[in-house]
């Protein structure tokens, strides 16, 4: 399993690797998840309980599944790490992050100064996300 | 007009940035060509048969001069003096170098323009009708609910990966200009019974192999949630949209597939929890943009006569002008269809020409039209004898809007790398041919794709042509009968198709059955509903 490259969290890490969606209906005590592109994440809604890590895979970083099921957790109230998995390329961390996730585990190492750069480089943005940042409208009508 | 402030200036200024960084990478080799393909996409940059092609965007169609001057200035600098302009209402260069493709999204931002999302599996660049602000049958200018869209969608964070490219267009009456229901999403506003304004939503038409007329699927949105509303018809279609086939992709397939109710029920309830999320900005933003779209300061009690005794003048005043609301103005369509021109070219010296015109006499606007055209709104009709004058010598001033010479083509298989066939020299043959005839057809919309992508709208013509590949050998098919607007239509193919030349004779023929069998004022369309396919397969086979 790939290392998590970039956390934005203070809480000890989960080291359990994330179950099956399948699997975590059944085991009541799993509190870490893994979500496939194919997977409804509202199936998840009833456990946010009893959830630590909730790790969204993205087999190819052009399926953009992903970023639906982690707002809707984020919107849900899920408080838990949000770890992207997979083909996390340096280009979609900044919709990653304004979606909710707030840690990165890519299947290939990005070059952390890219990375930075991309993580910073926006500081405003057109419309609300997961990530609390107010939008340019909230701004403009305070 | 919309002018940036300065949120609207550092969003694009940190893009060409971004964008900048990304082509630094690409050409160090850090990231390969593959991953660096969506990113060039996003920012408009496609590579193209012969070289790198760059669309940049034109939201909602409208531009002002300094814009319109800086597109030549680009064509000029940076490309080969000319450019395209769409049928998505863009403009596109031909002929960019990789390297340069910053500096020219340095120099677009210099005038507030980008080329943002003009490619990708994203929200395009939203259209809108290019007479608004001019139409007299505009419920209200459509333009401040496009740019509020534009605002949306750009840098959406959940909506930059869908299952497919996603267009959005926006109108304000009933006459479509901007084939509305042949867009992924197409907004209506309208006024209710309550004479309140609200938006009603129609999903999941396109064109392309699989062309359909997007159904209502809820008939009127208040205008102080529609953007959540949009939100849910991305949302279901970003989790559901098909991703095991590209062709299957558009949310036209998922529409079709679940059924207008279900997936109507789907973003209803998606809607509703979004409600809850507060993504919707307040009606404030929408007056602030509104307070940009005034109406400019239009001459009051001039004259509506116009001194017709030049028949060239006439006969173009005629063809290419539309009434306008405000009495002693008109709105002008500037023709980029040149008889056995190419449909839609421009080259820098006539940009800023028109450019010009627009600053003297068009209170600085100019639209870009998907029939691949130009239009100056606001122009008093005094001034249009000096108008077309100016026009006509720069190769501007042929009157045929909406004629059998204004014909949309895609750029086909002399630029694209998509497509089958080649559609320029098929609509410059079609130009020469028919041209003489113009006035004797009139209106007949005539639309050429080089692929079964549809970038010509062929499914939408009156007359429309498909270009396809067979065995190796370029092929037209002729369908008949294709209409957008208030009564969108979708072509039927005549039967078997034919070579270059043979499809030039398919039209001549199918033109001659109209002329022999029009009653009364009867466009080519309508003569062709009244007696079915039959006549003119006869005609065109026998």
């Amino acid at each position: 399993m790939a290392e998590v490259q970039f956390r934005f969290r203070d809480d000890e890490p989960v080291a359990d690797p994330g179950v099956t969606v399948d699997a975590f209906g059944a085991q009541s005590n799993a509190a870490a998840v893994r979500l496939e592109p194919g997977d409804d994440a509202r199936d998840l809604l009833p456990h946010l309980g009893r959830l630590r890590l909730v790790e969204v895979n993205f087999p190819v970083f052009g399926d953009g599944r992903g970023y639906s099921a982690a707002r809707i957790l984020r919107e849900a109230g899920y408080a838990g790490e949000l770890r992207a998995v997979g083909d996390v390329l340096v280009d979609q961390l900044a919709y990653l992050r304004r979606c909710g996730f707030d840690a990165f585990a890519p299947e290939v190492p990005l070059d952390p100064v890219d990375a930075e750069a991309a993580f910073a480089r926006y500081e405003q943005a057109y419309q609300p996300a997961a990530d609390g940042l107010r939008p340019v409208w909230a701004l403009r009508h305070g | 007009m919309y002018k940036y402030d300065t949120y609207d200036q550092q969003l694009v200024d940190t893009r060409v940035e971004e964008f900048r960084d990304q082509v630094r990478r690409r050409l160090e080799g850090h990231i390969t060509e593959d991953q660096f393909k969506p990113l060039r996409l996003m920012n408009g940059l496609y590579l193209q048969l012969h070289a790198y092609m760059l669309r940049v965007a034109v939201p909602y169609g409208t531009l002002n001069s300094a814009q319109m001057r800086m597109l030549g200035h680009i064509a000029d600098k940076y490309d080969r003096g000319y450019g395209h302009f769409t049928t998505r209402q863009n403009i596109q260069y031909n002929w960019i170098k990789l390297e340069q493709a910053p500096d020219i999204l340095a120099d677009l931002a210099s005038v507030e323009m980008h080329a943002i999302q003009t490619s990708g599996n994203c929200i395009r660049n939203t259209t809108s009708d290019q007479y608004a602000g001019a139409a007299a049958d505009e419920v209200v200018d459509p333009r401040p609910y496009a740019e509020l869209i534009r605002q949306w969608s750009t840098f959406h964070p959940e909506f930059s990966f869908l299952p497919r490219k996603f267009k959005m267009a926006v109108i304000a009456s009933d006459t479509d200009r901007a084939a509305m229901r042949l867009h992924d999403i197409g907004i209506k506003i309208v006024r209710n019974d309550a004479s309140d304004l609200g938006a009603a939503f129609y999903v999941g038409g396109g064109m392309g192999r699989t062309p359909m007329i997007a159904p209502c699927i809820n008939p009127f949105v208040p205008l102080d949630r529609f953007i959540t509303y949009a939100e849910a018809c991305l949302r279901v279609y970003n989790r559901h949209g098909r991703r095991d086939n590209k062709y299957k992709a558009r949310i036209k397939i998922l529409v079709h597939e679940l059924g207008k109710e279900e997936y109507t029920r789907q973003v209803e309830a998606e809607f509703a929890h979004l409600l809850t999320q507060g993504v919707e900005p307040p009606l404030a933003e929408l007056e602030r943009i509104k307070a940009q779209f005034t109406e400019p300061p239009f001459e009051v009690g001039i004259s509506d006569e116009v001194d017709r005794s030049d028949p060239d003048f006439a006969l173009w005043l005629e063809t290419n002008c539309l009434a306008h609301r405000q009495p002693g103005y008109v709105a002008v369509t500037i023709s980029l269809k040149p008889v056995g021109g190419i449909p839609g070219d421009a080259s820098a010296d006539q940009m800023r020409l028109m450019a010009d015109l627009a600053r003297d006499y068009s209170f600085d606007e100019l639209r870009v039209t998907h029939a691949q055209n130009v239009v100056l709104p606001h122009v008093k009709k005094a001034d249009l004898y000096a108008l077309w004058q100016a026009l006509d010598a720069a190769g501007l001033g042929t009157a045929n809007l909406d004629r059998i010479g204004d014909i949309i083509a895609c750029p086909g298989l002399d630029y694209c790398s998509l497509a089958n066939a080649r559609s320029i020299p098929v609509a410059q043959k079609i130009s020469e041919r028919l041209s003489p005839r113009s006035d004797e057809i009139g209106e007949l919309k005539l639309k050429i794709s080089g692929c079964i992508n549809a970038c010509g709208h062929h499914h939408a013509g009156h007359i429309g042509i498909l270009g396809v590949d067979r065995k190796g050998v370029e092929n037209y098919q002729l369908l008949l009968g294709g209409n957008e607007g208030a009564d969108t239509s979708l072509g039927t193919i005549t039967g078997p198709g034919f070579d270059e030349d043979g499809i030039v004779d398919a039209v001549d023929r199918a033109t001659g059955v109209y002329l022999a069998n029009k009653q009364g004022a009867e466009r080519f369309l309508d003569t062709y509903r009244r007696i079915g396919m039959a006549p003119f397969k006869e005609a065109i086979y026998g």
